[in-house]
């Protein structure tokens, strides 16, 4: 990492509006926490922890997160390819669609699931009709669905971005050295894209970890198959029981921060192009 | 004056808040609607309510015993829980015993909400073994699966059969069946809370409630 240049101009001293605006923004952001750390029953927080109910709905967060993180890859990947690579018109629209569920309420998700994939739905009918599939209320695929369709915008945009910081010539002196198209993927475009793909898996897990509203809604409330840390705390918070809500909040946090300072120091932090670039970090 | 009322209030308490808005110039009454368990949380917390309607008294119990109430509750209403089904029925359930049936896709509300803690009692005087796919966190939420077709059935109040529409039919469930008192008290100590207690549980209010359905306690 580079240390603050100490040369002597006015200029370089921090602006302090800006620092006191940035301190007053991590107070915010983190004044929630601190709240609940202070209210945490640290002596109980294992008893909680360890009961049946709480590790079920660990279990099922920690199964649907993975299986809709990997959703996300292995359906956002080819995607992200797609918005990268090709020109087509109406490419800014399908951009949009795709990164719509990042800003959308997640109950609206999960009601117009109910809309497509539902009994009634426009593809749920097939289901029905050619899988067998009655319902998807309760099932741990449902919940699944939920998370994906609100997490693989976040894989998709960190792919597609990766893509298009990679150096083409690199791929095509691969190829003028007589590599097939499949070979270039495998042993250039990959590679090169690796911290990207792992910093968007990553986040889409996270997002899909922490996933409420989709999934209340269109995948319903089943404990063992559906309810999640989220809709547990939830549930136990309305059922007057904020000693537990509290608790596997402090668990879930826990969880989250644990990816989220992984992400930042192995994958985003060593790699950003500003850092190869920009004058400020080369020895002055 | 903000006024915090069980989910299955929704249609006779808009009602409520017109009249009483309208016989009281100048008072401006805000409904917030959602599971009582949820309402009895926010308040708990803080939540800046002035009167709070419960589906049941458990959740009204919770807010009392921790001193947020402004007076002693008072039972407003009866509601008997009620079997719906979508309209086309295809589950094809014509009774109470139908739901031991797994296959079914079966909505009820969760434990902690009135309506779920009523269905609980229901299931287990009648020696029902259900396995319900969704445990809701209000009786409405259970209504939508079973308005939009994609729960065979649902268990929800009496009141909330009318607020379905034509969607919905209900199926009859005898007269033994149980019910919920609902209680409502003043949270906080301005006047204006305490004289839509009275308005709730005085002639007019009893009226609009009977005409949603709604029996006295």
């Amino acid at each position: 990492m580079t240390k603050r240049p100490n040369t002597k101009g006015p200029n370089r001293r921090p602006p302090i509006a800006i620092v006191a605006m940035a301190i007053i923004a991590v107070a915010v952001l983190s004044l929630p926490l601190v709240g609940l750390l202070q209210r945490t029953p640290w002596s109980s927080l294992g008893t909680t922890l360890g009961e049946t109910a709480t590790l079920e709905a660990l279990r099922v967060s920690v199964v649907v997160s993975l299986l809709a993180a990997a959703v996300s890859v292995v359906l956002g990947l080819p995607l992200a390819w797609v918005l990268a690579r090709l020109s087509f018109r109406g490419r800014a629209l399908v951009r949009a669609i795709v990164l719509l569920p990042m800003v959308l309420p997640p109950v609206v998700g999960g009601i117009a699931l109910f809309f497509a994939l539902g009994r009634k739905g426009l593809v749920g009918r097939a289901l029905h009709n050619w899988l067998g599939i009655d319902t998807l209320i309760g099932t741990t695929a449902g919940a699944v669905i939920a998370a994906a369709f609100v997490s693989m915008p976040f894989f998709v945009i960190t792919a597609e971005a990766g893509l298009r910081q990679l150096d083409p010539r690199l791929e095509s002196a691969a190829s003028t050295l007589g590599a097939g198209r499949w070979t270039v993927l495998r042993r250039i475009t990959l590679p090169l894209l690796a911290p990207s793909l792992a910093a968007g898996a990553t986040l889409s897990w996270a997002r899909a970890l922490g996933e409420f509203g989709a999934t209340i809604t269109f995948a319903g409330n089943h404990p063992g198959r559906t309810r999640t840390l989220p809709l547990a705390i939830a549930q136990a918070n309305e059922a007057g029981q904020p000693e537990a809500a509290i608790a596997m909040s402090v668990l879930l946090i826990g969880v989250s921060l644990l990816i989220l300072i992984g992400l930042r120091h192995r994958w985003i932090a060593p790699r950003t192009p500003q850092q190869q670039s920009s004058p400020e970090s080369s020895p002055s | 004056m903000t006024v915090y009322a069980a989910a299955s209030l929704s249609e006779a308490f808009e009602d409520l808040a017109t009249e009483y808005e309208a016989a009281n110039p100048g008072v401006d009454v805000k409904l917030n609607f959602a599971g009582s368990a949820r309402l009895a949380a926010q308040i708990s917390a803080g939540a800046r309510a002035d009167v709070f309607a419960s589906a049941n008294g458990a959740n009204m119990n919770r807010v009392a015993a921790e001193g947020r109430t402004a007076a002693s509750p008072v039972l407003f209403a009866r509601n008997r829980l009620a079997l719906v089904v979508p309209a086309d029925n295809p589950g094809n359930i014509s009774e109470l015993e139908d739901l031991s049936d797994d296959s079914l896709v079966l909505a009820v509300c969760a434990p902690e909400v009135p309506c779920g803690a009523l269905a609980q009692v229901v299931l287990a005087d009648a020696g029902i073994d259900a396995d319900p796919d969704t445990e809701e966190t209000s009786v409405r939420a259970v209504l939508t699966k079973v308005t939009l077709g994609e729960a065979d059935a649902g268990l929800v109040y009496a009141t909330d059969v009318a607020a379905g529409g034509d969607k919905v039919a209900a199926v009859p469930l005898g007269p033994q069946i149980r019910f919920n008192d609902y209680p409502v008290a003043a949270v906080s100590d301005r006047a204006a809370a305490a004289a839509f207690v009275d308005f709730v549980v005085g002639p007019d209010g009893q009226r609009i409630l009977w005409s949603h359905g709604f029996d006295s306690p």
